[in-house]
């Protein structure tokens, strides 16, 4: 038995970790100076692909994902670890999409792959925190769906058993295949790269990315098909424009505002005994502590 | 709801929404989808609801998506809610973002405010009245973000747990109730999922009502230094908090942590150890009425919003806290 398993990836920049060096002199953040990585729990959800992989030799991993041109990289990145193929989701026309419109234009291109069992993808990315792409594709294709799962527990024809992590505990469900599965961090870890598919797949490029680099050993792109990345336009996937990005997408942003917190007037202390003696005292006397 | 009761979180949104209705001059509405609900009207009226609809049906216990879909998405063809409040809890957000795809409808989560105003469509002139504005932090919370859904209903929004604060409107406000046939709403094929095991267990965990949190952030720098937050906590009585690095490190366990995208607390007391600052985690905690960072970097920036900074490592500074405050409350 193999399954046919897409993996929704997305490349988002590293917000975790906004240092000083990504900070303006105004206080705000300097997006350009963030690097752009594959979301950390999409991570988690190709693991548990590669997991089924292990299990069901002959399963095929498709990333897909949508983006402008240089999010080819985490399709690499995604080879690198044990991914067959990659697809990348690209045209103007889905600039400005909300999470709506985003599960429509991947929901299309999942149409346009054809047959699949399973879709795996994070629970949510660390740039809007919203979870909303993965159940909302689940809508749009009429599959079930299964969020924040920590682990696979048995996958077999036409059906999957997986562990949720709840807030106060897990549960364990069995639901029918196709079925779209959203992965929370608290999954296993990705594996690293693998040195040998790092050799193979290090010029996957997608066609643009051919075109815009005018590499020269163009001839082994006929030669292997697989160093070849799909690249998907709205026309490509049969998309209808209106529902792409900002035409197709219900919420706007009024307004952003950066954020400012008032600044305390501070009392300063070393940390000698003597402070500290007096800070506790002076907490315990206002009925703060004790 | 879990087990008849209704949560927390939807107590605090009825207050909201209580609060929107009556600027809107519009009714509020509360939907229970459970096993048992017999107890529902009593929770919830004195919240200010005026309609109450119930489907009961055993098999909406526990919780799962299809069926609670179908509910939603037919009873808001039929009432056409202008607003839908969610908590963001993991029902919540499993269950908006489906409900928000089958209507077209737009979905903000994890709102940290609701506001009714106007907009003005620049490119068309066209205005807009009385729009939810959705105002939530995006980009890792370094931004705040006024999300606006002009033209499509009912605008759906999710907010966590503990950002609004619950406040019953009168102990005897009575709405009507109206009791649906859940055939009439779901299908044999919603119930696909099925549930074989489940362990809930009552969290040990209360940072939203402590009146004390000991917090540590990356900078405590392993799960065994964590031990020295326990200790002060313990001698304090105190719960014990974390940052969204340090839950992620590994140091804490998920439910401990307090940001935007954990837990808004307001406790009396707040002790930031190791933590740096990240707006995500300030806007979490800095409600608290006292603050007191301690960090070895004298720049962190959390000391700008506490009132006490000590400046030093977390190892020596927590012992003393704890010898000096044994020392002067014997």
């Amino acid at each position: 038995m193999a399954f046919n398993i897409i993996v929704l990836a997305k490349q988002v920049p590293d917000t975790r970790n906004v240092g000083k060096d990504a900070m303006k002199a105004d206080g705000t953040v300097n997006r350009a100076a963030l690097p752009a990585i594959f979301n950390p729990e999409d991570l988690n959800a190709l693991e548990q692909a590669l997991l089924i992989k292990e299990s069901y030799p002959g399963t095929k991993i498709t990333l897909l994902t949508m983006g402008p041109g240089r999010a080819a990289d985490i399709l690499r990145e995604g080879l690198f670890r044990g991914a067959d193929d990659g697809v990348l989701l690209t045209d103007r026309a889905f600039a400005g999409a909300d999470t709506l419109a985003t599960s429509y234009a991947l929901s299309m291109a999942v149409h346009k792959m054809g047959s699949y069992d399973i879709i795996l993808s994070g629970r949510q990315a660390i740039d809007g925190d919203t979870a909303q792409v993965g159940p909302q594709v689940a809508e749009k294709l009429g599959i079930p769906q299964i969020t924040y799962a920590e682990a696979i527990e048995e996958v077999k024809a036409g059906q999957i058993r997986v562990k949720r992590r709840l807030e106060h505990g897990v549960e364990v469900v069995e639901c029918p295949l196709p079925a779209v599965i959203t992965v929370n961090g608290s999954a296993a870890p990705c594996r690293p790269r693998n040195a040998k598919l790092l050799q193979k797949y290090k010029h996957a490029k997608t066609i643009t990315e051919r075109q815009v680099e005018h590499i020269d050993y163009i001839d082994i792109y006929s030669s292997r098909p697989y160093l070849n990345l799909t690249e998907w336009s709205v026309a490509d996937v049969e998309a209808d424009p209106r529902q792409c990005g900002l035409s197709g997408s219900p919420t706007k942003v009024k307004k952003i505002e950066n954020v400012v917190f008032q600044a305390k007037e501070s009392r300063r202390l070393s940390g000698s005994d003597a402070e500290i003696d007096e800070l506790m005292r002076e907490l315990i006397a206002n009925h703060t502590i004790g | 709801m879990e087990e008849g009761r209704v949560a927390e979180v939807s107590q605090e949104l009825l207050t909201k929404g209580r609060s929107l209705a009556t600027q809107l001059g519009c009714r509020l509405e509360a939907i229970a989808a459970a096993a048992a609900t017999d107890s529902v009207a009593e929770q919830v009226f004195p919240y200010g609801v005026d309609r109450l609809h119930i489907f009961r049906d055993d098999r909406l216990s526990p919780y799962t998506t299809l069926p609670h879909t179908s509910i939603l998405v037919e009873l808001f063809k039929q009432e056409k809610p202008q607003i839908c409040l969610m908590g963001a809890t993991i029902i919540g957000r499993d269950l908006g973002p489906r409900v928000s795809s089958a209507l077209g409808s737009g979905l903000t989560a994890d709102c940290t405010s609701l506001e009714i105003g106007d907009h003005e469509e620049r490119k068309t002139g066209k205005v807009y009245k009385n729009l939810l504005y959705q105002i939530r932090p995006a980009f890792g919370g370094n931004i705040v973000a006024w999300i606006i859904n002009p033209d499509h209903r009912p605008q759906m929004a999710t907010v966590r747990e503990g950002v609004m604060k619950k406040e019953i409107l009168d102990p005897y406000y009575k709405g009507e109730v109206v009791e649906h046939q859940v055939n009439d709403f779901v299908k044999e094929e919603d119930f696909v999922v099925s549930i074989i095991d489940r362990h809930i267990e009552q969290s040990k965990v209360n940072i939203k009502n402590a009146p004390i949190i000991v917090s540590g952030g990356y900078g405590v720098g392993s799960k065994e230094n964590f031990d020295l937050l326990y200790q002060l906590a313990d001698v304090l009585d105190a719960e014990v908090g974390a940052s969204r690095a340090a839950v992620d490190a590994g140091f804490a366990e998920h439910e401990r942590q307090i940001g935007q995208t954990g837990v808004t607390v307001r406790p009396k007391l707040y002790i930031a150890c190791g933590i740096s600052g990240q707006i995500q985690h300030i806007a979490g905690m800095q409600e608290s009425a006292l603050i007191i960072s301690i960090n070895n970097d004298p720049s962190a920036p959390i000391n700008s919003i506490a009132d006490y900074v000590i400046t030093g490592d977390i190892e020596t500074v927590i012992p003393k806290m704890i010898k000096y405050y044994r020392r002067n409350t014997k």
